[in-house]
């Protein structure tokens, strides 16, 4: 493996590692405030104990998620030390005010876990807002920095040169504020589902059923909303992504000729040496009509970018359609979930409705990072789009792929480490919970 | 506002030694207590830290970001030369913070698992300090070598020498007497408070003779460590200073006295990083043959110093705040001075 390769495959270790444990980590906070304020409200223990228990969770994933955040601060400059020269003025704020965020975040979390019974009420559950509001504002933040990334704005390029340098239009550049909201909304739809899904599987196991069922029902009502409402946000993405990254969207799409009511192609192999799609299936007109609101309209595809600023178009392509389709399954399921509690709810108790949460457990996450694959792959070769190479970025020092296998065997290790915890916790649930209910 | 960019920098710089230096002092501490006593130790430490603790280790990225945002070439160069030591700190800070949590949130207490996580953190508690120190060591005394043209002179001998070693030492030591101090105000008894003035006194004891290596050390490899200290009024008058309060607080021990010793054990050790850093600055990296990255040279461009400035602001007015009320709202009350 060469050195360039094993930086960009750390990288890709640490944020997809890191991804999964800030998701948790901010949006478990907003359910544990929901089950807090449920119990303040109605003084039923059922919500303190959810409460509790969800605390203890949010802790885990806290401590993870800091130490992944405080790895992958360092990894920008350790890898990428020439990128961090020129992009660190430029897309730093929102780095300094994550950071703002992120100590705020740690302070209140410090206040919220050992606070109980030694404060007002109020004033511990406003805590446990601060919690999640920080932590949300930073994972904001941190996407902000990524789309500058994308759609590099607030300096002028002039000769290899950097100048009038303006961080505060670079943080608020066009991408921003698309790719910030479809982040934020998957991240509740991953989180949602998967916490569901953990507390459906110990319903379909009878276990403390009143307890799973509460738990059950904050976290899946937050997914299956977010899930609703994600594609619209994705079309927004998608919208951008053809005005700022053309070749992004057109890998996305595996959409190699350009032409007339130009077609979206479903799934296959896409063949860059014949430059044709292999077992797709391809509907005409959609792509046009999706990015130009019309059938006809030419969208501009692989054809007018010189090859040797194109993507990887196999893995971008795949990459979006699980991610879309992953999508499709969470925004049904969700709907189910819904007409169920509407209309249907003797199907809440049912073995195989609880399945299809069971199943779906692992589903918003996959999509999150088939995403994040989207994003980060469909830029490349660009590290800053049309600006700098990614090759041009890379560290000298030579043997990273000594680190890239170290850095790998440690977020294995982590994450079978919370797995372990969790799954700890879970089973600990009768003991810790149930007496006092 | 560059010189409010850099003073913050400062300001988190040492507040991560005195803070985080303290967390992992209480590691350390924990190494070398006798098997007896650690479960003691750790409760006193766990009901010290818990609430604390990741906000201490928050300064520590308010510093690395003032440093790729506003001193970017500073930046890049130290994660170039010295992404090594760099790397093996970030595993130290990675296996400590995890293994605290999780030794407290594992749901089921069972004694193997406790031990595993214990020894984790116990150890990574004693190589991140270390490898933090290596890291100022190195970078104050010429060792980074910008035009080396081996692997080794390049990305191993820039921190692995005996100055830059000492000086970890010296930093490990530094960390245990700040825990040591800091955990004797809040024992829950008077046996504990006398191990922890025990244990103060050894680490104050190692820190004098590794302090006492780091200026042998530097006078063999010709670091001009004696000049820097003693050849200028203002870090002289530091030195004086920590050792005036040094024998203080031993005074005040003996007297009684808890709650107020800590006070003066930050003051020490913020007289020894002043006098280091007043003697450089506005040098942060000294690379080998002459050349130096200055804090006052090697910034980011205005616009974005006086953003950056702005934000420190704003954020340090909600951050201080609540940052005081959480410490006032977790310490023991009986005592307060």
């Amino acid at each position: 493996m060469n050195d360039f390769i094993a930086a960009r495959s750390q990288m890709a270790i640490s944020l997809g590692f890191h991804i999964i444990y800030s998701c948790i980590g901010m949006v478990m906070p907003v359910f544990m405030a929901v089950s807090h304020y449920k119990w303040i409200k109605t003084g039923n223990p059922v919500y303190k104990n959810i409460t509790q228990a969800w605390s203890k969770g949010v802790a885990i994933f806290f401590a993870t998620g800091a130490v992944s955040g405080t790895i992958l601060s360092f990894e920008l400059g350790l890898l990428w030390p020439k990128f961090m020269e020129h992009a660190g003025p430029i897309f730093g704020m929102p780095f300094s005010l994550e950071g703002v965020a992120f100590f705020i975040e740690a302070i209140a979390l410090g206040f919220f876990l050992y606070g109980w019974n030694k404060f007002n009420k109020w004033f511990h559950w406003c805590t446990g807002i601060i919690v999640g509001v920080s932590g949300i504002a930073s994972g904001i933040l941190v996407v902000s920095a990524n789309s500058w990334m994308n759609n590099p704005s607030g300096f002028d390029f002039v000769n290899g040169q950097y100048l009038n340098i303006d961080p505060i239009k670079a943080m608020f550049n066009g991408s921003w504020f698309s790719e910030a909201l479809h982040m934020t909304i998957a991240a509740f739809s991953a989180t949602g589902f998967a916490v569901a899904g953990i507390h459906a599987l110990m319903i379909y196991r009878k276990r403390n059923i009143v307890f799973h069922t509460q738990a059950f029902k904050i976290a899946i009502i937050f997914g299956a909303v977010a899930a609703i409402i994600q594609p619209f946000s994705g079309d927004l993405s998608a919208k951008n992504a053809v005005k700022r990254q053309p070749a992004k969207l057109a890998a996305m799409e595996a959409y190699f000729h350009t032409q007339p009511y130009s077609p979206i192609v479903i799934g296959g192999i896409p063949d860059t040496a014949s430059k044709k799609v292999k077992y797709g299936i391809e509907i005409p007109g959609l792509l046009s009509f999706l990015v130009n609101d019309n059938f006809k309209q030419e969208v501009n595809g692989l054809d007018k970018i010189p090859t040797k600023n194109q993507p990887p178009i196999a893995i971008t392509h795949l990459a979006f359609d699980l991610m879309i389709s992953i999508g499709s399954v969470m925004m049904l399921v969700g709907i189910l979930y819904f007409v169920a509690l509407w209309k249907k709810r003797s199907w809440l108790s049912k073995k195989w409705f609880l399945n299809l949460f069971i199943l779906s457990t692992p589903f918003g996450f996959i999509a999150v990072e088939a995403g994040w694959t989207v994003t980060e792959v469909g830029r490349q070769p660009w590290i800053i789009q049309g600006i700098m190479r990614t090759s041009e970025a890379v560290t000298p020092m030579p043997g990273i792929h000594y680190t890239f296998y170290l850095f790998t065997a440690i977020y294995f290790t982590l994450s079978i480490a919370v797995i372990f915890l969790l799954s700890r916790q879970i089973k600990m649930v009768p003991e810790l919970y149930d007496r006092k209910t | 506002m560059l010189y409010i960019v850099i003073a913050f920098l400062f300001f988190s710089i040492l507040l991560y030694f005195l803070l985080g230096g303290a967390d992992f002092g209480a590691g350390i501490i924990e190494l070398f207590t006798s098997a007896d006593n650690k479960s003691r130790t750790r409760k006193t430490m766990y009901q010290a830290m818990g609430p604390i603790w990741e906000a201490n280790h928050m300064w520590l990225i308010i510093a690395v970001v003032i440093m790729f945002v506003g001193f970017p070439l500073i930046y890049g160069a130290m994660c170039t030369y010295l992404h090594i030591p760099l790397l093996i700190m970030l595993l130290g800070i990675t296996a400590r913070g995890t293994a605290f949590s999780f030794r407290n949130y594992d749901a089921i207490k069972g004694e193997t698992t406790q031990n595993f996580y214990n020894h984790i953190f116990v150890y990574s508690s004693f190589v991140t300090p270390l490898f933090l120190g290596i890291i100022a060591g190195s970078v104050v005394s010429r060792q980074i070598d910008i035009h080396a043209t081996t692997f080794l002179s390049a990305y191993i001998f820039n921190w692995l020498n005996w100055f830059s070693v000492t000086v970890g030492l010296f930093t490990v030591a530094l960390s245990g007497y700040l825990a040591a101090v800091y955990l004797i105000g809040e024992a829950d008894d008077d046996n504990d408070a006398r191990r922890f003035i025990r244990k103060a006194w050894q680490m104050n004891i190692a820190a004098v003779i590794f302090g006492g290596f780091v200026f042998f050390v530097a006078d063999l490899e010709n670091i001009q460590l004696v000049h820097w200290i003693f050849g200028n009024p203002v870090s002289l008058i530091a030195v004086i200073a920590a050792s005036i309060s040094l024998a203080l607080l031993w005074l005040m021990i003996y007297n009684g006295k808890r709650k107020i010793i800590r006070i003066f054990a930050a003051f020490q050790v913020t007289m020894v990083l002043l006098s280091v850093g007043y003697t450089h600055f506005p040098n942060l990296v000294m690379v080998k043959g002459g050349q130096n990255l200055s804090l006052l040279a090697h910034h980011a461009p205005e616009t974005t110093i006086n953003d950056l400035g702005l934000a420190l602001i704003i954020g340090s007015f909600l951050i201080l705040p609540s940052l005081f009320y959480l410490y006032y709202s977790f310490q023991k009350k009986e005592e307060i001075i």
